[in-house]
């Protein structure tokens, strides 16, 4: 019962090590790296990357943004709650708020254009999970993530929230139309 | 004053009267907790199956909080805490250091637990475990916890305060034992653990009755890990150690190499935790270098301690078995290992399941770029199910068929249940965990009361797939619940009923005799691998973990292009 | 290192290699465990949150 014993001889510490060991060590030491540099690789070589280009922001210093873009681009009205759907030019920045329990506003992108889409909360945490590619990120109150997409298949795209916010947190839905040109 | 100590005649073990309650206490407790946890863990996979979809929204989420926090925190700290104790006093066959502290540190988490506990049932904390500001919880909420985590503490304190006083009375020779020291990395991890949760919980705190204005959010996510992944890191190195044990109590099997085994725990220390920032990948601003730096453990040298344990836990038996006469071809060592006894079978599924399931996956989401494709959907719980449930949870299960019995002096009740305990709560558990996952790669999101969004302002609909992969989760659910309610009757009925077996076995003031070195090994005679078969099953699991890493990685590249 | 007292048998007059020493020590092993995570994940993650930029 040696692994309850203390080693059978007072210096252990150089012990020679088993061929069994030896072996499997360098073999996982070598996957442990191949894994490492993987992602460094993939920021350089890759397509889907989050840089962490982000900036310190408010509530209302944001909600101002989301505002302002709604009124300059909406182009239709959606639901019986009348939510807006902005197009927002190719290449912009566009703003997308989390809050209590949706996601505000719908967005029409075009296939193949790039866009800033900058996201945060109002409130509290949220989770944006855009779906049925299965994207997503944390968004926190306080901070605006800007994450640059290019929609590459034209489609309907739908947001929904995978972090806990409260009673009505499975309401929470927003909408990305991705269009042809 | 004189020390009262008893050897058991059965196990060989010396215990001292104090520890021995201590570890008692402490282990029956935490199996009241998994019980608790286990019923609420029903409501919530009940829940999570569409066809049946139990409780209402508001009840779910308190019913999650609860779960996650009594079997996360509770259930698993207070068997820790029995774990250090047997692991230094009894291991070491040393009077427990300051006794009196260690039953304050057990009322502390006690009554800890208990307020927070009152604050999930009186329904303003359903804030799920995470608590994460701004989102507010009761102030007693918060004040559990602290003072769950004071009295934990504590418990490491006794821990090292034993090794220290087993040093200086010399009751063994030579160095620590290898489950000792895996203990002790497991207390390292611990007091880091706590102080990172005092960082942020008494802030936090004091922020719930109104004395701060505010607590950055961001900042709460990054402390907050600090404590909640290191905690899993706890476990970790707990259940390692009790592998190491469980082999070495089933088989009488040592260490393949006491260097190696105890380098690997020394990765863990260094930089086990670090991998808190899994959970920080996809937040904004924190920068790359950081998250790949710290995602990796620092190149993923954790991993390879955690794959080299994989190797000489399983090696070591092994080598074993093989002295015992079982040589015949690769396996005959595994085929004739003892099924039926459900210490061994526990560990064993403990290990394969941590390896396959839970490891594999943890590494492959906590690649910086594949999270992405899986923060925060309802693969993360399959990924972690797999870790502190058959990885920890099985483990310390089957170290209780060999303990309780020993502790309580009593034959295990209904051995018949425990023999297939451990099958029916590891299979359950590794499919409901790996329909979860299923589910999470289709996007079904966490901590999610309704996929169907009914009252949603838009629709979206999941598929069939989705639907059923939930269907299955929730079959494997109670399945698992039936397995863990069977654990529970034989430990309690071990306890409360089981027969009493009358050894002599007297409490004494007589020292105990100096702990002895491990008997020398015998000479390593051949030329080839001493584990081969340990070796295949090693390479089958690298060919898994390779070809599942890169899947992920073309998962990821049909996404829309984004930086 | 001063060895004012030398124990006699062979074997406790070999050198104990350094690994072994630093595995031997607890208490030098829970400052290793808690100036690593403290330094990298905490201290370099809190100085990349205080230095995001404020949003124009
Ligand atoms: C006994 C059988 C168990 C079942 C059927 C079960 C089921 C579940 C399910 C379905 C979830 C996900 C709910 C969601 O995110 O919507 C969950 C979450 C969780 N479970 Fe379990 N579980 C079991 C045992 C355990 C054990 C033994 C532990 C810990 C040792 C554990 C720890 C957790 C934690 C920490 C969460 C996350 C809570 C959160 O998101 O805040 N579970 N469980
Ligand atoms: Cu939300």
């Amino acid at each position: 019962m040696s692994a309850l014993l203390p080693p059978s001889e007072r210096i252990w510490g150089n012990h020679p090590l088993d061929k069994v060991e030896g072996t499997w060590i360098a073999i996982a030491l070598v996957w442990c790296l191949f894994m490492f540099f993987m992602m460094p690789y993939w920021h350089v070589f890759g397509k889907q990357n989050y840089a962490g280009e982000a900036y310190r922001t408010t509530p209302a210093v944001y909600s101002a943004k989301v505002e302002k873009m709604v009124e300059a681009h909406t182009v239709r009205k959606e639901t019986a709650l009348d939510i807006p759907v902005v197009r927002p030019p190719a290449g912009s920045d566009v703003y997308l708020a989390g809050r209590l329990w949706s996601w505000y506003p719908a967005l029409e992108l075009e296939k193949d254009q790039t866009y800033r889409l900058h996201i945060s909360s109002l409130d509290w945490q949220h989770g944006f999970s855009l779906q049925p590619i299965n994207v997503n990120a944390q968004v926190v109150p306080g901070y605006e993530m800007v994450l640059t997409i290019t929609p590459d298949k034209s489609g309907e795209y739908t947001i929904i929230c995978n972090e806990f916010c409260g009673a009505l947190h499975h309401t929470m839905m927003g909408k990305i139309y991705v269009v042809d040109r | 004053m004189s020390e009262l100590f008893r050897t058991c005649p059965r196990s060989g073990l010396v215990f001292h009267k104090a520890a021995e309650s201590l570890i008692k206490f402490n282990a029956v407790t935490a199996v009241v907790f998994l019980a608790v946890g286990g019923v609420l863990g029903l409501l919530v996979v009940m829940t999570r199956w569409p066809a049946v979809h139990l409780l209402s929204a508001d009840l779910f989420y308190q019913v999650l909080t609860g779960h996650g926090i009594i079997m996360l925190l509770v259930w698993i700290i207070f068997f820790e805490m029995a774990v250090l104790y047997f692991c230094s006093s009894t291991l070491l066959r040393c009077r427990l250091a300051t006794p009196r502290f260690a039953w304050l540190g057990y009322v502390l988490m006690l009554g800890g637990a208990a307020i927070t506990g009152v604050a999930i049932l009186q329904g303003g904390s359903s804030v799920m475990m995470t608590s994460y500001v701004p989102m507010p919880a009761a102030p007693h909420f918060y004040l559990g916890l602290i003072l769950f985590a004071v009295g934990a503490l504590i418990g490491c304190f006794v821990f090292l305060g034993t090794l220290v006083v087993a040093k200086n009375e010399r009751t063994y020779e030579g160095s620590i034992p290898l489950v000792t020291f895996g203990a002790l990395t497991a207390c390292i991890i611990a007091i880091f653990t706590i102080a990172s949760g005092a960082i942020i919980l008494i802030p936090t705190f004091l922020w719930s009755v109104g004395y701060i204005s505010n607590i950055d959010p961001l900042m709460y996510r990054v402390i907050w890990w600090a404590m909640g992944h290191s905690s899993q890191q706890i476990n970790v190195a707990a259940h390692v150690s009790v592998w190491y044990a469980i082999a070495a109590i089933v088989f009488g099997a040592r260490p393949m190499s006491e260097r190696v085994s105890r380098g690997a725990f020394l990765l863990y220390i260094l930089f086990l935790q670090l991998a808190s920032a899994h959970h920080i990948l996809v937040d904004p601003g924190v920068g790359t270098e950081w998250k790949i730096f710290n995602t990796s453990y620092a190149m993923y040298l954790a991993v390879l301690a955690s794959m080299v344990h994989g190797l000489t836990v399983p090696g070591s038996i092994e080598v074993a078995q093989r002295e015992k006469g079982y040589t015949n071809g690769m396996f005959e060592w595994l085929r004739k290992a003892p099924w039926g006894n459900p210490v061994f079978s526990g560990m064993f599924i403990s290990l394969v399941g941590f390896g396959f399931l839970g490891g594999i996956t943890g590494v492959v989401m906590g690649t910086e770029q594949i999270n992405l494709i899986i923060h925060n959907t309802i693969y993360v719980p399959g990924h972690f199910h797999p870790t502190v449930v058959l990885g920890t949870t099985l483990a310390f299960m089957a170290l209780c068929y060999f303990l309780v019995p020993v502790l309580f002096r009593r034959e295990l009740f209904l051995p018949g249940l425990a023999k297939w305990q451990t099958y029916l709560f590891g299979g359950g558990t590794a499919l409901m965990s790996l329909f979860m996952m299923g589910a999470g790669t289709l996007g079904v999101a966490r901590r999610h009361w309704d996929m169907a969004f009914s009252g949603a302002p838009f629709s979206f609909e999941f598929g069939g797939a989705a639907y059923m992969m939930m269907g299955l989760t929730g079959i494997f659910g109670v399945i698992s619940v039936i397995g863990g309610a069977a654990f529970v009757i034989v430990i309690v009925g071990t306890i409360l009923l089981g027969k009493k077996i009358e050894d002599k076995s007297e409490y004494s003031t007589a020292r105990p005799a100096v702990l002895p070195m491990a008997p020398p090994a015998p000479a390593n005679t051949g030329t080839g691998f001493i584990a081969p078969g340990t070796f295949a099953l090693a390479v089958v699991f690298l060919a898994t973990f390779v070809v599942y890493y890169f899947l992920n990685w073309m998962y990821l590249s049909s996404v829309w292009p984004m930086k | 290192m001063a060895e004012p007292v030398q124990r006699n048998t062979n074997e406790q007059e070999q050198p104990v290699p350094v690994l072994q020493q630093i595995l031997d020590n607890p208490f030098l092993l829970l400052f290793l465990g808690v100036v690593m995570p403290t330094v990298f994940y905490i201290l370099w993650g809190v100085m990349e949150i205080v230095t995001i930029p404020m949003a124009n």
